[in-house]
């Protein structure tokens, strides 16, 4: 009864980098543990960080893209504290100076669009991995992952549901993504959430909140804060208190528990790294990266609408990626008269195809050149749209172009008048009763040849022909 | 001939009268003969000495000298070497090899020097007195019942004994100047950012700096033409810093109209008398030779130590956390838990002023007493920082004791952290700053060395090796070496 | 000034016995006193110097440049297994 729901979002974006943020380490993913450390993201004696800057100019255009304040001068810290996983006993981050500050996301919801402030965007390293399952007693430490570049996004408590914590995530996830700062594969760790959740009731002040951390799915972050919602709501109508810790969900069981209590609460004793001078970026590199910066998805959708005529379905569709807009134009630049054929063959036939074998579109054994000559086969009559759908799957399959498949299986539309009127003189001899019928008047019967002769044909009847030599033939 | 400086030695390569093999033998009998007394190294690879020897003749014969082709020198323990080991002079890091060299160490390498071994040093460079090594403590040759100063004091103690020619040394509040000149040599800290740190074991990052530690003024300016530079592995390392012509400064030796500032801080009662005497009666040489000595005053000096000890502990304690006993250095045994393995690991590796250190620093920084003490502490740096510039509109040089005492006996002052602390009163206020300083010998105080500090603006060492060359040239200190090691004093 | 010695042993991750905070107390308390005269400064509206110089940090290409050293970097460690470093269990 009359609860509000206020929730603020910590996501730390891992920043797609070839090297690590203060060393010169590969970032790939999957590769032997700790094959991928040196001395310095090792934290070994005298090792020093050199920032990648790579990272700044990708924590600068994120900022851009939120409508942000770039810090022309940001500064970064030391934030303390020892775990296994964190070779230095501190972390390299930027805390009361960081890269980006003051932005915003609009997000949408059912009566249209949410503005969702954001608070700042700061530069940090990430941790290794420790392994404690099937060990006795011991853990496993991995530090592949060790100094790897993250931009932690700090959201304003503007969220009042899991739905819209949600769509804020999905509206972050797809702009990383475009934006090509991050892979954001939640599955590898690249975009991970911890959110912080509060009730109160209305015209309240704000509740004390509690942080939920490891919530590594969209499904997980609306599952955990509905739970934890309700636990609070629960906890306070029964005359308890909400305590401010960290609560660790079990997507498992679809509960969280406190992980606080084991030790002292944390006091990081952040304080300026004295081994990194302060960062700089001249007014003039912020304008070059913005003058360099992709169209973002709303834009895209509506030149797509615009310039292609395209639904907006369609559109938003072909919107979702940069991958997937490039791949779009490029079919259109293959295929220019009719770039509503091409998104439709795209959107549904193709990535439908991609789809069912769990592939990207940068995955497609058919390329954007192969899938227009396909499409000229359809403009040209060669063959009709339902064998096409055929050729797709031989294509996909094989990697032919459309022309080699139609060569191979004979697929070539039969447009020839003298060879349809041979096959309609053949159905028509063959099914004197329905042709006595249609002469008596039941027209509906028309539609039975034209089943019949295509039939006959395979398919590769040019269906336009059938149709208008039908009507001169029946009649007789 | 054990005194002899480094420029003489090169002369007598480049002469061709003596070998690198036949130097380095030389110097490795002196070591053998004498570092039971001092304790000076605390490592030393024979056989590895004589490899680098003859590969520096071998060198020298097929492609020529390098600037310091065959000269041995020796250097902390502070720098991270592949050769041997590498430890700080703490049980923590006993054993380790570093699987890298420092930045400095290959720009000796690759300017021909031999490199003669790790010198004893306080535990992490946290000391004034290299009493707290785990290799226990080191000696003055001139007085061995005395400290040779810290925390550099194996170097000093090396160079003075006669050990080896010259060392290097790092500099986080005094570390070079201080044992320089309670053992009577000559030691430079350069401008922060001159130097490269990667490599080099920290203590405090935003004060650490390496520096030579010398017979003579020109071996300093010698050594000082390797070691500096910019090393784009060190963020610190300054890009495009205003370049030096290290010898020809020391060429450069008129006084005349050189603004000698003199700060009444540091000239105060209290202090030893002998080495306030030594030290005026340097000035009073200078002024012969042509200097003029201005008054000045650097109001927030007196408050340098107390800056110091919360802003290079608050340092330390984030720099040694990475001495947990994960991926090198000491494990305790059979560990209980995690907590187990970090506490005892870290109790039983650390000395015990390198914990009151970390335990200070933690405690600075810690949530409620951060702007109390380390905020404090930054905006009190910023007002030393001032007086300097302030004053440097004046003059062009400043002049000090380095050290307000001479050396003082072992175990004197061990359990009493701040009268040691004290005894770098003179040094701190630069590393604060970031100043280029140095200091030479001038005098003796019953036959225990003085030093006098010169301290120059940012990049202006050359200001420093010109003056230091002017007042060494017209005094004889740095012929004197301690008897009982051979010397003329 | 009164510190808990304790806790800011934990903190620094040091074992620190009875006996050694007993004595390191009253030690850590001196130096803080001794800090204390920093209060008599007056710092208002005083920029704090973290760094000796006003620079700005260099930065660094984004190309790869180191290779695997596992075994080299793995010799000075304590305790490793299949290449994996080994620390009593973690507990979440
Ligand atoms: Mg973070
Ligand atoms: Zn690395």
């Amino acid at each position: 009864m009359n609860w509000e729901t206020v929730i603020g979002l910590e996501v730390h974006v891992q920043v797609n980098t070839n090297t690590k943020a203060f060393c010169g380490c590969s970032t790939a993913f999957g590769a032997e543990p700790n094959t991928q450390t040196c001395p310095v993201c090792l934290g070994m004696p005298g090792q020093l960080p050199v920032l990648n800057m790579e990272v700044a100019r990708k924590s600068v255009l994120t900022g851009l893209a939120i409508n942000a304040t770039i810090n022309l001068e940001s500064k970064f810290d030391r934030k303390n504290y020892f775990y296994p996983d964190l070779p230095k006993g501190y972390q390299i981050s930027q805390f009361p100076l960081p890269i980006v500050e003051h932005g915003y996301l609009d997000i949408p919801v059912a009566d249209g669009e949410k503005r969702i402030g954001i608070t700042r965007i700061h530069i940090e390293e990430d941790a290794g991995k420790s392994m404690h399952e099937g060990l006795d007693g011991v853990s496993h430490i991995d530090l592949n992952r060790s100094g790897v570049p993250l931009m932690e996004i700090v959201s304003e408590p503007d969220m009042r549901s899991a739905d819209e914590a949600v769509a804020y995530l999905k509206q972050l996830h797809q702009l990383v993504r475009f934006l090509d700062v991050s892979g954001a594969d939640m599955e590898k760790g690249q975009f991970r959430c911890d959110a912080n959740v509060s009730v109160r009731r209305f015209g309240e002040a704000l509740g004390t909140r509690a942080e939920l951390k490891n919530l590594n799915s969209f499904r997980f972050i609306k599952q955990a804060i509905d739970y934890e919602v309700a636990r609070q709501i629960e906890l306070i109508e029964d005359g308890g208190q909400v305590v401010q810790e960290t609560r660790l969900f079990d997507s498992a069981k679809g509960e969280s528990r406190s992980m606080r209590s084991k030790e002292e609460a944390h006091d990081y004793r952040y304080f300026p790294e004295p081994d990194l001078p302060p960062l700089r970026i001249s007014q003039e590199e912020v304008d070059g990266i913005r003058a360099g910066m992709p169209e973002l998805p709303g834009q895209l959708r509506e030149r797509f609408e615009s310039e292609f005529g395209l639904s907006s379905y369609d559109a938003d569709v072909l919107s979702q990626t940069l991958d997937l807009a490039g791949w779009y134009e490029s079919l259109v630049a293959a295929h220019p008269s009719d770039p509503k054929r091409c998104a439709n063959w795209m959107a549904n036939e193709l990535l439908g195809r991609l789809k069912e074998q769990g592939k990207d579109i940068a995955d497609s054994p058919v390329s954007a050149q192969d899938l227009a000559g396909l499409l000229d086969r359809i403009a040209d009559n060669t063959i009709s749209g339902k064998i096409a759908k055929d050729v797709l799957d031989a294509m996909m399959a094989t990697g032919e172009s459309a022309d080699a498949v139609i060569e191979s299986k004979g697929l070539k539309q039969v447009s020839d008048s003298g060879a349809i009127d041979t096959l309609i003189l053949q159905i028509m001899a063959d099914n004197p009763g329905q042709l006595e019928q249609f002469r008596a008047g039941k027209d509906k019967l028309f539609g039975f040849f034209v089943g019949q002769v295509m039939k006959a044909s395979k398919g590769q009847a040019n269906p336009g022909m059938v149709n208008q030599r039908l009507q001169d033939l029946l009649k007789g | 001939m054990p005194f002899s400086s480094l420029s003489d030695l090169k002369s007598q390569l480049d002469a061709g009268e003596t070998t690198a093999v036949e130097l380095a033998q030389r110097y490795l009998d002196r070591i053998d003969a004498h570092n039971g007394e001092l304790n000076a190294f605390v490592d030393v690879d024979h056989k590895h000495i004589i490899d680098q020897a003859k590969a520096s003749d071998a060198h020298r014969a097929k492609h020529g000298a390098r600037p310091l082709e065959g000269l041995p020198i020796a250097v902390k323990d502070i720098f991270c070497t592949q050769d041997g080991p590498t430890t700080c002079c703490s049980n923590i890091l006993k054993g380790f090899h570093a699987p890298y060299d420092a930045h400095v160490i290959t720009r000796l390498k690759n300017a021909g020097a031999i490199l003669v071994g790790k010198t004893n040093m306080d535990e992490f460079a946290m000391g004034s007195s290299t009493e707290t090594s785990a290799f226990g403590p080191c000696r003055n040759p001139w007085d061995v019942e005395r400290i040779p100063g810290g925390s550099s004091g194996g170097s000093a103690s090396a160079v003075a004994g006669g050990l080896v020619p010259a060392a290097l040394g790092t500099d986080t509040g005094g570390s070079i100047r201080q044992p320089a000149a309670v053992c009577g040599i000559t030691g430079l800290k350069p401008t922060y950012g001159r130097v490269s740190r990667r490599g080099i074991i920290a203590f405090a990052s935003s004060l650490d700096q390496a520096g030579p530690m010398t017979r003579t003024v020109r071996d300093t300016a010698m050594i000082s033409a390797i070691l500096c530079g910019h090393d784009s592995g060190d963020s610190t390392s300054v890009v495009n810093a205003p370049e030096i012509d290290w010898l020809a400064a020391c060429d450069s030796v008129d006084m005349k109209g050189l603004k000698i500032g003199k700060p009444k801080e540091y000239f105060v009662d209290g202090m030893d008398a002998g080495v306030r005497a030594a030290v005026e009666a340097a000035l009073a040489k200078c002024v012969e030779l042509g200097a003029e000595i201005v008054d000045i005053s650097l109001p927030h000096t007196k408050y340098a130590v107390a800056a110091y000890y919360v802003i290079a502990p608050s340092e330390a304690s984030a720099n040694l956390s990475r001495y947990d006993g994960v991926r090198f250095g000491k494990r305790c045994e059979n560990p209980q838990d995690l907590v187990d393995m970090y506490t005892r690991s870290r109790d039983e590796g650390f000395g015990s002023e390198v914990k009151r250190r970390i335990l200070t620093g933690t405690f600075a920084l810690s949530s409620g007493y951060y702007d109390a003490y380390y905020l404090k502490a930054q905006q009190v740096r910023t007002l030393i920082r001032q007086d300097f510039l302030d004053a440097f509109e004046k003059v062009d040089i400043i002049a000090t004791p380095t050290s307000p005492i001479p050396a003082f006996k072992i175990g004197e002052k061990t359990d009493d952290p701040i009268t040691m602390y004290l005894s770098d009163i003179f040094t701190i206020a630069l590393n604060l700053a970031g100043l280029p300083g140095m200091s030479q010998p001038c005098g003796f105080v019953e036959d225990l060395p003085v030093g006098l500090q010169w301290i120059a603006p940012a990049w202006r060492e050359d200001v420093l090796l010109s003056a230091a060359s002017a007042y060494e040239g017209a005094t004889d200190w740095t012929t004197k070496a301690p008897a009982a090691f051979g010397g003329e004093s | 000034m009164d510190i808990d010695v304790h806790k800011v042993a934990m903190l620094s991750r040091i074992r620190l016995t009875d006996d050694e905070a007993a004595h390191l107390g009253p030690q850590l308390s001196n130096i803080l006193g001794y800090i204390e005269q920093l209060s008599e400064v007056n710092t208002e509206g005083v920029v704090p110097t973290a760094h000796p110089h006003d620079v700005a940090m260099p930065q660094r290409v984004d190309a790869v440049t180191n290779a695997n050293r596992r075994d080299a970097l793995q010799a000075v460690a304590p305790n490793t297994e299949s290449g994996l470093y080994v620390v009593p269990k973690v507990i979440e």
